[in-house]
């Protein structure tokens, strides 16, 4: 089959891409644009290592094509760190601990990401809940929510917000 | 663990994408994806054609009118799951879609797409069935109406025909409370077994029931004998321990080496129990 343009905005900047429709939407951003931070583990749904951001939303970037991007806007980890230095999630995951070979680690900040764009303030069973696709070897998961959770304490503290009843 | 070739095209409308599907013998419709990728990357399925409805508009929403909800089978499970309309009109949807999945699945994944792939295991085929929805089917000869319990066939077979589109779900109101419980490996996971449990008391008689197991065979199955002894003797603690023995055990063909037909059974008694439990503490009178 032969490869069609596809054209959507990339980590706040538009892009271009001729890609066959089986290709995903986590293949091509490694294999066209180089952006080698979207880990692809299990490539079928399982590990959630490909996770990306679809319009804010963390989706399987393995279960997604990369034509079905037309016009949408992604976020690939590439996109949610700082230019230089970490992110508030990734500052919270290497002060906690929270990674050790880091494969899981880009899929696991996106999560995250996702998680506190629709709630500043959660509560330990939002986070593991929003964690819950998405799978680590290493870390047996406590100090990743020990992250999410130090986060979540921070907004809190600046929005002044009540501790979640939950 | 990559795809075969296909071609791939995105109508906007249902008329298209019918027109589409029509015009390659092999083509298949994707909703959410997140089962079909699976199995495109697996090579289980090789379809020539991918015709994406994620492009059709009509296909997504939810709507309430004349006391029936209708969603739009591309509504994405996340959707539903937070619609406040569908937690009023029918919560066993929301208690079931607790169970479906992870975030990032429910985030593209569709309430039509799970119950056209009907997986043995799914959570959204038994709430269908407990539910009495009205799956709404468009073709090439327009629209069609099939019940839910009419609508799963076997595993992964429905009363879909090639070329035809699952549309929409019809809901009437909910009838009494409800509750989703179910038996997995991991939250998250398909169910090792699955229980839609839905109760209607009023003055104290059970008006109706419907017990629904999953998981356990080719498709969901309906406790008839269990539901008329609830709606016969009402809820009561006896009347639920002569609801669990009467339970269609010998239903169980599920067999892996996960869980074995006989775990399987053991557990049915006890979930069924908790389920009812769990509904009838959720009784909130209106």
């Amino acid at each position: 089959m032969t490869a069609r343009n596809v054209s959507f905005t990339l980590n706040g900047k538009p892009a271009t891409l001729a890609v066959e429709p089986r290709q995903t939407l986590a293949d091509a951003v490694r294999q066209h644009l180089g952006l080698t931070g979207t880990h692809l583990g299990c490539e079928h749904g399982v590990c959630g290592a490909c996770t990306v951001l679809l319009d804010g939303d963390a989706i399987r970037g393995c279960l997604m094509l990369a034509v079905q991007a037309e016009g949408l806007s992604i976020t690939t980890i590439e996109g949610a760190s700082p230019p230089e230095g970490l992110s508030v999630i990734q500052d919270a995951m290497q002060r906690h601990h929270a990674l050790q070979c880091g494969f899981c680690s880009p899929g696991m900040v996106l999560a995250l990401e996702s998680l506190f764009a629709h709630t500043p303030c959660p509560g330990e069973d939002d986070i593991r809940e929003a964690i819950s696709g998405n799978l680590c070897r290493c870390t047996g998961y406590q100090p990743i929510v020990a992250a999410a959770l130090s986060v979540a304490e921070k907004n809190r503290a600046n929005l002044g917000a009540a501790a979640p009843s939950a | 663990m990559k795809p075969a070739p296909f071609d791939y095209e995105a109508p906007t409308t249902v008329a298209d994408a019918l027109k589409l599907l029509g015009s390659h013998e092999d083509a298949r419709p994707i909703a959410g994806g997140q089962s079909l990728v699976p199995m495109l990357a697996f090579r289980l399925a090789r379809p020539s054609l991918l015709v994406d409805l994620n492009r059709i508009p009509s296909l997504s929403g939810i709507e309430e009118k004349g006391g029936v909800l209708r969603i739009g089978a591309m509504t994405r499970q996340a959707k539903v799951l937070a619609s406040d309309v569908v937690k009023r009109h029918a919560p066993l949807l929301v208690q079931a879609l607790e169970n479906v999945g992870h975030p990032p699945t429910r985030a593209r994944g569709t309430i039509g797409g799970s119950c056209a792939h009907a997986d043995p295991a799914a959570e959204l085929p038994s709430a269908m069935i407990a539910l009495d929805a009205t799956m709404v089917i468009a073709g090439s000869g327009g629209e069609r109406r099939v019940r839910a319990d009419d609508f799963f066939i076997g595993a992964f077979e429905t009363a879909l025909q090639p070329g035809e589109i699952l549309v929409a779900l019809e809901l009437s109101k909910q009838q009494g409370v409800s509750a989703f419980l179910e038996v997995s490996a991991r939250k998250g996971d398909f169910g090792i077994v699955t229980v839609a449990a839905r109760v209607a008391v009023k003055d104290g008689r059970c008006i109706d029931a419907a017990l629904v197991l999953g998981g356990i065979a080719e498709r969901s199955v309906r406790c008839a004998e269990a539901e008329r002894i609830l709606k016969e003797q009402g809820a009561t603690p006896k009347a639920i321990d002569a609801v669990l023995a009467a339970l269609p055990l010998d239903a169980v063909t599920m067999d892996s080496r996960s869980a074995s037909a006989a775990h399987r059974r053991r557990l049915i008694p006890e979930l069924c129990r908790r389920a009812i439990e769990a509904a009838l503490a959720s009784q909130v009178t209106p």
